[in-house]
């Protein structure tokens, strides 16, 4: 579904950011991306939605290739990831409903069906209350929660998520890593970006460590998550 | 469609203020080009009374006989550039000479002016070259004894209308490009402001297409504003102008009609441009 074959990612003004990056995350998996700041996360989630393209190498998502693919392919694409950022990215003059609709609007859902819809992803995220309130006057695990409803809404294969529990409490952060839980128990595939060593552990989930762009550890080929050094030290520093 | 449109007024409806800025703006880019428009208009409406006086005035022998005057006039009214043809007899020469110059009547006598053959020129053939080479031809006519048409003010008349000319395509220009610069900065900025909006659209799968409509309608509807407001501003300054100044003409309905047109042609091209631009960039 999501294969690195040999990524290396260079940019203009910082320098080498990947190098020989390799990974396949397939269908209804849930993986973690962790490692400093730095490191490159970002760098592989911005990958995957082609946000960037590979210095060399190539990324393979759902059938399109960052080598053989045409522009038009690129919202095709994202219409197939639901994509969450620490940040929320929501519009913050509409309401919780109107950001979820957006998604739907976006992508030509007919308008008898996207007020239904909406409905029902407010009901599966837990905000069906709070549908008509600004982004603003929600806390940051509603907000969160808004933005993974708009990227729910269409019905992704997967979701690609830049340290989504980042802004919030551990509270909260609990209750968005179980919804993303429960979307993966729906078949759901979860890239998750995040630097929280304790979710990681907790979940048990396959773990690709990366450090100064290149992968240091993959679970999936080592067994269970155990931290390399650099990621040890960073769990220090926290 | 419809989104694209609903869209469209929902960003006007957010930032009213900054929509307004851009109205507004695009307004008196092109009040200031249809001012100027209108003093274009009203040098060539003027120049072209002063040109509809060029004449070629051919000066017929004593005793001439009626039958030699009618084939001329009737050869000359083929003449492709002849708006109009005729003949001042003697006693009509008089009668005119008199009426004009009141206080000398007394010194007209009876068969002291010459009759004439009157030629004026179609718009377009007023210049000196073509009036010269239209004298010749009738000054092939045996019976004329002499032809006038004031060469030199048919020179200077044709040399204040090239520069008039030339002038008003130069300054026409500049304030164009002056309206369309200020015009498009106004709707960078608008595109500037919805640059998160934009980014958001992207990440849910938007395509360009989808992203640049709404903002196309946007510049289409600020520039349609934009131009039915300077017209409004032009159509007050020349009432001002009427009243206080000088008597002036304002543009026609199909004039009115193409400078909201381009207001509109403006406001999309600014649109396209900036979101072309930003979509390229993001």
């Amino acid at each position: 579904m999501i294969r690195f074959s040999h990524v290396h990612k260079s940019f203009a003004h910082t320098g080498a950011a990947l190098a020989d990056v390799s990974f396949q995350v397939n269908k209804g998996e849930f993986v973690f991306i962790t490692g400093p700041s730095g490191a490159g996360k970002s760098t592989i989630l911005r990958l995957c939605f082609f946000e960037e393209r590979p210095t060399q190498g190539e990324v393979k998502v759902y059938g399109v290739s960052s080598a053989t693919f045409r522009p038009p392919d690129v919202p095709r694409l994202r219409r197939r990831l639901g994509i969450i950022f620490q940040d929320f990215r929501l519009l913050e003059d509409r309401s919780v409903e109107a950001n979820v609709a957006f998604a739907l609007e976006v992508t030509g859902t007919p308008p008898s069906q996207i007020a239904p819809r909406v409905a029902r992803l407010l009901l599966q995220v837990g905000l069906s209350a709070k549908a008509t309130a600004l982004p603003l006057e929600l806390s940051g695990g509603e907000q969160q929660r808004v933005a993974i409803a708009r990227a729910l809404a269409n019905d992704p294969v997967a979701l690609v998520a830049d340290e989504p529990t980042g802004n919030l409490d551990e509270r909260a952060t609990r209750g968005i890593f179980q919804l993303f839980r429960d979307i993966n128990a729906n078949g759901t595939a979860v890239l998750m970006a995040t630097h929280d060593l304790d979710l990681v552990r907790r979940s048990g989930c396959r773990t690709i460590e990366i450090n100064r762009g290149q992968v240091v550890f993959d679970s999936a080929s080592d067994g269970g998550f155990r931290p390399s050094q650099p990621l040890k030290a960073m769990e220090g520093d926290a | 469609m419809r989104l694209a449109v609903r869209e469209a007024l929902l960003a006007v409806r957010r930032a009213p203020m900054l929509s307004a800025l851009s109205i507004t703006t695009i307004a008196f880019s092109l009040f200031a080009f249809s001012l100027f428009g209108l003093v274009a208009l009203n040098i060539r409406n003027a120049l072209r009374t002063v040109e509809d006086r060029v004449e070629i005035r051919a000066f017929v022998a004593d005793g001439t006989g009626a039958e030699a005057t009618g084939a001329a006039l009737g050869d000359i009214s083929a003449f492709p550039e002849a708006a109009s043809v005729r003949l001042v007899t003697q006693s009509q020469a008089l009668d005119r000479a008199r009426r004009e110059l009141g206080e000398f009547s007394d010194v007209f006598e009876e068969g002291i002016l010459p009759a004439s053959i009157e030629v004026r020129l179609k718009v377009g053939f007023r210049d000196p070259a073509t009036v010269r080479a239209v004298a010749k031809r009738i000054e092939v006519y045996d019976f004329i004894d002499d032809i006038r048409f004031g060469e030199e003010w048919v020179e200077k008349l044709h040399r204040l209308r090239t520069i008039a000319t030339l002038a008003g395509v130069a300054l026409g220009l500049t304030f164009a490009i002056v309206a369309i610069i200020i015009i498009g900065s106004t709707i960078r900025m608008a595109v500037m402001a919805r640059a998160r909006e934009i980014a958001i659209m992207r990440l849910v799968g938007a395509t360009n297409g989808f992203i640049r409509a709404p903002f196309l309608i946007e510049g289409v509807l600020k520039g349609t504003l934009g131009g039915l407001l300077a017209l409004v501003l032009a159509w007050v300054a020349l009432a001002i102008i009427n009243r206080f100044v000088v008597q002036a003409t304002f543009f026609d309905a199909w004039m009115g009609t193409v400078g909201v047109l381009a207001g509109a042609s403006i406001g999309l091209a600014g649109s396209a441009l900036s979101v072309g631009r930003h979509l390229r960039r993001v």
